[in-house]
């Protein structure tokens, strides 16, 4: 299905921030359409038959993100999203066991909203492990062995990494926290529908989920919840009691359908779809790699989602090579903190060099890249990366042979 | 993020790039900014035996606001005696090229760099009397 | 069979206004993160900057001072978390996801027709020095009767207390004015004025203390973290500007008629102030239950009371503290207009009505009165 017609217009710039967000699936936007119109009914009424529609459509969409996981229906609860899933997840589990547990073990690396909520909760008196990460992204299993306690409560750990794709190893860190007896939580947002996810063989007591990272829509997400052995949670939003108590508040009918509906197409195409994206990858860093040279992907390549790139390009800033290739939408670092421009925690913490930091790029492919579009980006980055350079009192000190670190900078 | 039309000419189009020969005795180099914090501009003047600025050039390590800065500066420089460049103010350049309030840093740095490159020629002219 | 059925449960769910569809469809053809930078971003950015005028607007507030929400549930429960006041004071007919935040809040009582007593929160305000919040709803989603909100924000403001005004059901159908009436915080949910689910907002006046209790990316100037629902937001916006309030015409044509078919019923806060949809309405002797089975296979769906309660038909919780018997409570059903109800609409649900109490109700009376 040539799909690409609909998702880009002529005049709009080439989309390879696909960590940010993802173009909506047009199946996905399909299965939403009668739920916006005429099925349009509160899933919590249940005087009448608009309300039972809308509940078998939430009901069959809960089942799809199930399937997806290897998770019981039962165990999936909706949210608006992996930000609330995350802050549920984390801070949910910490006050309902605050009185036996008072650790939590996390990474450096995370997602900020797991990193916020857990610095909220060392104020109101947990402790908290940041896990350092090595070189390449990833963490030392002998480390987070080492970190845990008879205290710890949860162990956090992203499956995919937003910035740099890293997968970390999920059935281990499970395996390690299954014998410690703690949770496991994992924010799965960049992970789920692009690697295959089994919270059984994983041992995965909580996984977040995000609806608009795997082309389905925004404003939604999911939470699971184990329930054998049982997990309990202090919800965050009370009212109604729906989800289970876990979670108040009508849920968005089309929302849900189209987190279901985008769960499901994943599923069924995950594979093929990592087989193509890797091919893209590939042609993408050869491109670049013959015709540039100081040029370095930061974390690791092999344990890594094939729709992540990101890259230094050594003396060129990021944010003036973002204006210039104006036809790619790309990112200089996460989209929720791209606002401020500050060099990345994330690459920070691999120990690149705040200059180094300054000049990555993020590139995002995803399920609507082209070939063309990869090649077209490939030229546009090639150009303005050489004509920076030549802009570059670094690149021609470099040339010169003169090592920047040997000069005095002043810090201004 | 809207950036002024001037500033995204002079991104586009910057005006004097290049180097000047630092080892001259009439060219002042002024370096300033560091790699870490994401800007490093590279500005030199060429002052004639008139005592006119007659050249400048420049290289930017940075954002765009940063290189419109020094791109827009080597533009000004040129023609005004070393005295007459170093009154440039910052301010000045935020407001020719209507700089968002995140990038006023920028015009900081390329009233720096005119400054250590003056600075750098008279230090210069000075061990030659 | 839904296209054919009569929808008269508005205050559940409104359907979407084609207004709101065409312009979420539009946005969700856009895509985009509302924080990324690049073009595509932006454009989104744009998108929410303009729904959050359209719903400043309809509510009173500066788009400065409206935060988008997952909904009415996490507004209401945002405002009492992040009021900063531990002392909170609330109406008897509050709904849960208020009465569920503050398990602990003082409650006021409401009189005979579902209208919060004033001197008993004046009273209770002045008992403690504390500073306190104040939480009434504007319009209670069963009975539909409005709530003093001028008085309780003058009442407050005397004692020094803050207010926080759940307007999740008024917004849209009658006039709602944040800075008019002073209110701090009051709350929005998109589907009750024909927006989507999924979206709401806070509204908090710029001068009113908040801090948030969600963390992350710094969405919505560091107050609600996470991406924005874009599409949602659009629609909210769209049809926030579309709601420009309901008439009483249909829902006056229907008490009319009710009343003439069946003295003895009784609609609740009839002597109150009432939101120009809502009608809910006892026919007595006859379960809530047996009428909305009977309507709903007569094609016309209204409610038993409020659809939150996962299900669950119970004894409702307004009409206990209004005082009304169990047995009277137990026979009310909740009619509620909205944006493309009709006149037919009302017509079908009148005969529907009248059939039912010829067949149930007056047997029903009768044998009552013999006993």
């Amino acid at each position: 299905m040539n799909v690409q017609t609909q998702i880009r217009r002529n005049d709009q710039p080439i989309y390879l921030d696909y960590q940010a967000t993802t173009p909506m699936d047009p199946r996905v936007l399909e299965a939403m359409m009668p739920y916006f119109t005429h099925q349009f009914g509160n899933p919590h009424s249940r005087s009448h038959s608009y309300g039972w529609e809308a509940e078998e459509g939430v009901e069959k969409a809960r089942g799809q993100v199930a399937k997806l996981i290897g998770a019981d229906e039962k165990e999936v609860i909706f949210t608006s999203g992996a930000t609330e899933s995350n802050n549920l997840a984390i801070r949910g589990v910490a006050e309902f066991y605050k009185d036996r547990k008072n650790h939590i073990v996390t990474t450096v690396t995370e997602h900020k909203c797991v990193l916020d909520t857990c610095r909220h909760l060392q104020e109101q008196g947990f402790e908290v492990t940041y896990l350092p990460v090595q070189k390449n992204g990833l963490i030392d299993l002998d480390e987070l062995r080492a970190a845990i306690t008879d205290k710890t409560v949860v162990v956090s750990v992203m499956a995919v990494n937003n910035e740099i794709g890293v997968i970390q190893p999920l059935a281990e860190i499970g395996k390690i926290c299954r014998e410690k007896k703690t949770f496991f939580h994992t924010d799965a947002a960049q992970a789920a529908g692009k690697i295959a996810l089994d919270v059984e063989a994983m041992n995965i007591d909580l996984m977040s989920i995000s609806g608009h990272k795997i082309y389905g829509p925004k404003g939604i997400g999911a939470l699971y919840v184990r329930r054998k052995p049982r997990v309990r949670l202090v919800p965050l939003i009370v009212g109604g009691g729906q989800e289970r108590g876990f979670r108040s508040g009508t849920l968005p009918t089309p929302l849900c359908v189209g987190l279901g509906a985008a769960a499901e197409i994943c599923m069924k195409e995950m594979g093929d779809e990592a087989e193509r994206l890797a091919k893209l990858q590939a042609r993408m860093l050869k491109g670049l790699q013959s015709k540039l040279t100081d040029i370095v992907v930061n974390g690791d390549l092999e344990h890594r989602i094939p729709g992540n790139l990101n890259i230094s390009f050594a003396y060129v800033e990021g944010e003036s090579l973002m204006m210039g290739i104006k036809n790619l939408a790309v990112s200089s670092g996460s989209a929720c903190t791209s606002a401020s421009l500050e060099p990345s925690y994330v690459l920070r913490a691999l120990g690149v060099e705040e200059d180094m930091a300054h000049t990555s790029l993020r590139i995002g492919l995803g399920r609507f890249t082209t070939e063309h579009e990869v090649d077209t980006a490939v030229e546009e980055l090639v150009r303005h990366v050489k004509k920076l350079r030549e802009m570059s009192p670094l690149w021609e000190m470099a040339q010169e042979g003169i090592d920047i670190k040997s000069i005095e900078w002043a810090a201004h | 993020m809207a950036y002024s039309d001037k500033l995204i000419d002079h991104y586009e189009n910057p005006r004097n790039i290049g180097s000047l020969d630092k080892n001259s005795e009439d060219v002042g180099t002024g370096l300033v900014g560091a790699p870490a914090c994401g800007d490093v501009m590279k500005l030199q003047i060429k002052v004639g035996a008139d005592g006119l600025i007659e050249d400048a050039k420049f290289k930017t390590f940075g954002c765009g606001s940063a290189i419109a800065s020094s791109s827009l500066v080597t533009e000004w420089v040129k023609g005004k005696t070393v005295d007459e460049a170093e009154t440039i103010k910052n301010t000045d350049i935020a407001k020719h090229l209507a700089l968002p309030p995140v990038k006023i840093h920028c015009s900081v740095l390329a009233e720096d760099a005119i400054k250590a490159a003056i600075a750098d020629y008279r230090a210069k002219t000075k061990k030659a009397e | 069979m839904p296209a054919a059925s009569v929808y008269l449960d508005h205050n559940a769910t409104s359907p979407l206004r084609p207004e709101a569809f065409d312009a979420m469809v539009e946005a969700l053809r856009t895509g985009g993160n509302p924080s990324a930078v690049h073009g595509v971003g932006r454009k989104a950015r744009g998108l929410v900057d303009k729904a959050r005028r359209q719903v400043a607007a309809r509510v009173g507030a500066l788009p400065a001072e409206v935060i988008f929400t997952s909904g009415g549930t996490e507004a209401n429960n945002m405002a009492l978390a992040g009021c900063g006041r531990r002392r909170v004071l609330i109406s008897s007919i509050e709904h849960e996801s208020v009465q569920r935040a503050v398990p602990d809040a003082e409650v006021v009582p409401v009189d005979g027709d579902g209208v919060l007593d004033l001197s008993a929160l004046e009273r209770k305000l002045a008992a403690s020095d504390e500073p306190a919040l104040v939480s009434v709803m504007f319009a209670n989603n069963e009975t539909g009767v409005l709530q003093p909100m001028a008085d309780v924000v003058r009442i407050a403001r005397k004692a020094g207390a803050l207010v926080h005004c759940d307007a999740v059901q008024a917004a849209g159908k009658v006039p709602v004015d944040l800075h008019g009436i002073g209110i701090d915080y009051l709350s929005l949910a998109a589907h009750k004025l024909g927006g989507p689910t999924g979206v709401g907002a806070l509204s908090v006046r710029a001068d009113a203390p908040f801090a948030s209790n969600r963390f992350g990316g710094g969405q919505e100037t560091n107050r609600r973290a996470g991406t924005e629902n874009l599409s949602g937001i659009v629609g909210f916006g769209a049809a926030a500007e579309a709601a420009r309030g309901l008439d009483a015409t249909l829902r006056n044509q229907g008490e009319a008629a009710f009343l003439a078919i069946a003295p003895h019923a009784r609609v609740f806060g009839a002597g109150a102030r009432r939101l120009p949809n809502t009608t809910y309405i006892s026919m007595p002797g006859v379960p809530a239950e047996t009428q909305v089975m009977a309507l709903d296979l007569a094609s016309v769906c209204v409610s038993a009371g409020s659809a939150c309660s996962s299900g669950k038909v119970h004894r409702s919780a307004v009409l206990a503290a209004m005082g009304v018997e169990d047995a009277e409570a137990g026979s009310a059903i909740r009619i509620s207009c909205g944006w493309n109800s009709q006149s037919g609409d009302i017509d079908r649900l009148i005969v529907a009505w009248r059939d039912l109490y010829i067949r149930v109700g007056k047997s029903d009376i009768s044998n009552a009165r013999a006993a």
